[in-house]
């Protein structure tokens, strides 16, 4: 099982992902350049936070036209598991792999602290790991973070089981005191409808390590290790 | 090589939540400009563009592509000279 972290001009997470995946899961991970289009052979691509292109024009609207991308649009239209965090998933939103789009924080201040996540589906490759109602204490840091989609597109989201992650209280309450950035439906992060690709606002590649805070975000790169295993076991 | 100039504005649409216009809009009545009912902000661009036949087209293009958001956004091109 090998890992591709895109790293783009202005990617700034990129080693955090990239050490998160070495380090904590200990699985086989390269950096993807932005000029690539090769994959390099690798079964989850992770598109990671920071301020791809300067986050000219909009958030991910330019890094979604770079070479790696193209590669990364066909992987992920044929199945292929694709991980946007923060930035990656504007840029998801921007190519058009996910529904919806990311606005202006509402209070429009860049928010960043600890926040704590509902598990809204655990039955996805991201999210299979988590103790059943228990919340994941994870970093946001974004400007633009305020999940945005037309009311019959988000209805979808709801009925078919693509909403992934809410913003909560730690005991699991998703209140309007809990959203940190005017999210609707307190949405931190959403899958396409194969449930194949996620974009999430908070980065579990920083939570990673008791010392930095949390370690919850392991939950997340456990649960693509745990759908790997099943699919080997599965095809034998 | 002929030029030709476009002007193209950008904006959210209807329904959309502007944060931003709407704290200007707040800084505006703090000033004292309290007719001022509400403020939508908006981008535009200047292309400079060689002509030719399908230039309208190719604009539309990379409006629809590139420089707006046609999730939230609308735009409108205004072909100067």
């Amino acid at each position: 099982m090998k890992f591709g972290v895109v790293t783009f001009p202005g990617s700034n997470c990129d080693y955090d992902a990239f050490a998160a995946v070495k380090f904590i899961i200990k699985k086989d991970v390269d950096f993807l350049w932005h000029k690539s289009e090769s994959l390099e052979g690798s079964d989850v691509i992770i598109l990671p936070g920071g301020f791809s292109y300067g986050d000219y024009l909009r958030p991910g609207a330019i890094a979604r036209f770079s070479p790696i991308m193209k590669s990364v649009i066909k992987f992920a239209r044929s199945g292929g598991i694709v991980v946007g965090i923060c930035n990656g998933f504007q840029v998801l939103l921007e190519s058009g792999l996910l529904p919806g789009a990311l606005m202006r924080n509402s209070h429009l201040r860049f928010a960043h602290r600890h926040i704590y996540l509902k598990v809204e589906n655990s039955l996805t490759p991201f999210s299979n790991a988590c103790p059943p109602g228990k919340t994941l204490k994870i970093p946001i840091a974004h400007g633009d973070g305020n999940y945005y989609s037309f009311r019959a597109d988000l209805e979808k989201l709801r009925d078919h089981g693509q909403i992934v992650f809410t913003y909560a209280t730690s005991d699991g309450r998703v209140t309007p005191e809990a959203n940190p950035n005017g999210s609707l439906m307190n949405i931190a992060g959403i899958c396409n409808r194969e449930g194949n690709i996620l974009g999430m606002m908070p980065h579990p590649e920083r939570a990673v390590e008791k010392i930095l805070g949390s370690d919850d975000g392991v939950y997340v790169f456990n649960s693509l290790v745990a759908h790997f295993e099943k699919q080997r076991a599965a095809t034998g | 090589m002929s030029k030709a100039k476009a002007v193209v504005y950008i904006r959210l649409k209807e329904g959309v939540l502007d944060p931003q216009g709407k704290t200007i809009s707040q800084a505006m009545i703090n000033m004292g400009y309290n007719e001022f009912i509400s403020v939508r902000s908006g981008r535009f661009f200047e292309l400079e563009c060689e002509t030719r036949p399908d230039l309208e087209q190719r604009i539309e293009e990379v409006c629809r592509k590139l420089l707006s958001n046609p999730v939230v956004e609308t735009y409108r091109v205004e072909m100067i000279s």
